[in-house]
């Protein structure tokens, strides 16, 4: 992303090489034009447009909002509405903040926990089978999230199978477990997210190079020292970016929540927005939230970026 | 990555190990991992065992997702009204998960494409910017990116609406940034070496872009183009933001909207295998052209596998 140096090149064709690159410049900017257009009027404007229904006003008699493009006419009062939500004597978003936060973090040290080993197997260990063991580790990437909910809908159930099999080892087998319980939905985001982590993990351990870990051991450390000494260290990168790939649209969940419980128990910071966009006359403080959700992970996104452009940088 | 893949632990997992009993087998650092296998194996059951009874059930000859009644097609052809065959909703909902998928993959491969090869060398202010932007677009979450679709289709270009040519709109500018990043990776291994030795030669930069670099290229584009048809198959929070009725509805709406309303059943079942057969041709197909169009290189399986993931 920083300032790259110009292409070194023998100077024998030096003038007729400076023409061409005139020629070229234009060239290359009119290839890059659509892209550039496309991503300004369909990414940049529709976020000042956000901004400008958080900022603007309610047509009191369609409950609809009215967006405002002068910043100098914008008006606060959706930013209040919001901030009473959340601080206010009504709160009630404050809790759900808090229960966002909590469900993400739990999920996402879940996902490590589960997703670090399998990756790590796989990308040092698999030996010859380790074509076999991708395949079935990035299966459930083809795999819609829909149908991977629908599959722990139907395991879930109260005459379902997992009740089936606990009632069968003895243990309590009525256990209503899409009636609103945390654990479920957790269990949910880690179902839902993990694959994504899996194949970052997986990228960035397969990059470590295996006579690291040989030397480690044949120099007497065991096999957690090595671990601990070498390999933790050298996974630190995949680790940070693939936990902001399951952290990043967790935060913005709404659907899992919805389908494994349903009730306003778990609700998360995701069904707010999705809700206010549903109802007359909230879809401005929708706005506010959605841009708050927004500005808490600009710095996140950004460190993403980065890292990956620096790390494609050294693969290449 | 070739150089890493030896098996370290597994060739020579045997030799050293010949004395000594079950401690010192626990502590010799050149054993087979059984741990870590075993716990690889727990984690691959519990990702795909539910998959594989979700798809049995599809097959459930009752309106029951969570007891089993026996074998039958009723869900996809028996059944008069509710079956896939027979369903005009839920046939409007597969049409629409493919419409969605080829026009957006018609229009986001060339736009991504052409956006990579002319920020590769046209060096401002603008382009790096932008490029910011474009990465930017590839992690922002999903659902705030939908909320600024549906402010948008709404209020400023209200003339769009919301419906198909909005799911489109959306669906391109969200998945644009998998030609746009593949193809710049590549880009930046094949580096300029080709394109200038194609200008010396006598080609201008036309010639260079349609004789040179798009056929150096066609593996990139060929799997951004898998990911970003797959990708829009499984996609959810975009459309679930932009449809309002039943003839613009995919198949993922339909059955998160069904499930959540409390019509489940078989039916939807069936309409995920359906998505999920779809994206396994895809992949499979993907993985095939990508490796008859990367054959003279020395790339393995495994690399192959890995691009058509995105990985």
């Amino acid at each position: 992303m920083a300032a790259t140096a110009a292409p070194v090149r023998s100077k024998t064709s030096a003038t007729n090489t400076t023409k061409r690159k005139q020629h070229n410049r234009f060239f290359f900017m009119l290839l890059a034009a659509p892209g550039i257009i496309w991503l300004a009027l369909l990414f940049l404007v529709p976020f000042y447009d956000v901004i400008a229904i958080a900022a603007g006003r309610l047509n009191f008699l369609t409950e609809s909002p009215v967006a405002v493009y002068n910043p100098l006419n914008w008006s606060h009062a959706n930013l209040v509405d919001t901030w009473r939500d959340i601080f206010g004597a009504t709160s009630f978003e404050l809790p759900i903040l808090w229960r966002t936060v909590w469900y993400t973090a739990v999920a996402s040290a879940l996902c490590l926990l589960i997703g670090y080993p399998a990756a790590y197997f796989v990308a040092k260990f698999a030996g010859r089978r380790k074509a076999l063991f991708l395949v079935l580790l990035i299966a459930p990437f083809w795999i819609s999230y829909m149908m991977r909910m629908l599959a722990w809908i139907d395991l879930l159930q109260t005459n379902g199978y997992l009740n089936k099999v606990l009632g069968y080892i003895g243990l309590p087998s009525s256990t209503d477990w899409l009636g609103g319980k945390w654990y479920t939905v957790v269990l949910g985001l880690v179902y839902g997210y993990i694959p994504y982590l899996i194949l970052v993990l997986y990228a960035g351990l397969d990059r470590i190079d295996g006579s690291l870990l040989e030397a480690g051991r044949d120099l007497g450390l065991g096999r957690a020292a090595t671990f601990v000494k070498i390999t933790l260290p050298l996974s630190r990168q995949p680790i940070l970016t693939g936990m902001l790939i399951t952290v990043l649209p967790m935060l913005g969940d709404y659907f899992t929540n919805q389908l494994l419980s349903g009730t306003p128990g778990t609700a998360m910071i995701g069904n707010v927005i999705d809700n206010q966009l549903g109802t007359n006359g909230f879809q401005g403080q929708g706005a506010v939230l959605s841009l708050l959700v927004l500005a808490a992970l600009v710095i996140p996104m950004i460190y993403y970026v980065r890292a990956t452009a620096r790390s494609a940088r050294e693969a290449s | 990555m070739t150089a890493a893949t030896t098996p370290a632990g597994t060739t020579t997992a045997s030799a050293p190990a010949v004395a000594g009993g079950r401690r010192s087998w626990i502590k010799n650092p050149w054993r087979r991992p059984v741990f870590l296998e075993g716990f690889t194996w727990l984690y691959l059951l519990w990702s795909l065992v539910p998959i594989i009874l979700a798809v049995l059930f599809s097959f459930n000859n009752g309106k029951s997702q969570a007891v089993w009644q026996g074998f039958s097609l009723r869900w996809y052809f028996s059944d008069p009204v509710n079956s896939v065959a027979h369903s005009t909703v839920l046939q409007l909902a597969v049409l629409q998960t493919l419409k969605l998928s080829a026009l957006t993959t018609l229009i986001a491969i060339p736009l991504g494409v052409t956006f990579a090869l002319g920020i590769h060398r046209w060096r401002s202010v603008t382009s790096v910017s932008f490029n910011f932007v474009m990465l930017l677009s590839f992690v922002i979450p999903e659902l705030i990116f939908g909320v600024a679709m549906f402010f948008v289709f709404t209020s400023l270009f209200s003339g769009v609406g919301l419906g198909t040519l909005a799911e489109t709109l959306a669906l391109v500018t969200w998945n644009v940034s998998w030609p746009a990043v593949i193809v710049q990776a590549r880009l930046a291994t094949i580096g300029n070496s080709y394109s200038e030795a194609a200008a010396d030669l006598g080609c201008n930069p036309f010639q260079t872009m349609y004789r040179v670099m798009i056929p150096l290229l066609s593996p990139a584009i060929f799997a951004s183009a898998v990911l970003v048809f797959s990708t829009v198959i499984d996609d959810f929070v975009i459309v679930d933001l932009l449809s309002n009725s039943a003839a613009n509805t995919p198949m993922s709406v339909y059955i998160y909207s069904q499930q959540h309303g409390g019509n489940g059943g078989p039916a939807l079942n069936a309409l995920g295998t359906i998505m999920l057969a779809m994206s396994f041709i895809i992949a499979t197909l993907g993985y095939i052209g990508y490796r008859l169009m990367t054959r003279g290189e020395r790339g393995t399986s495994i690399d192959a596998l890995t691009t058509i993931a995105g990985g």
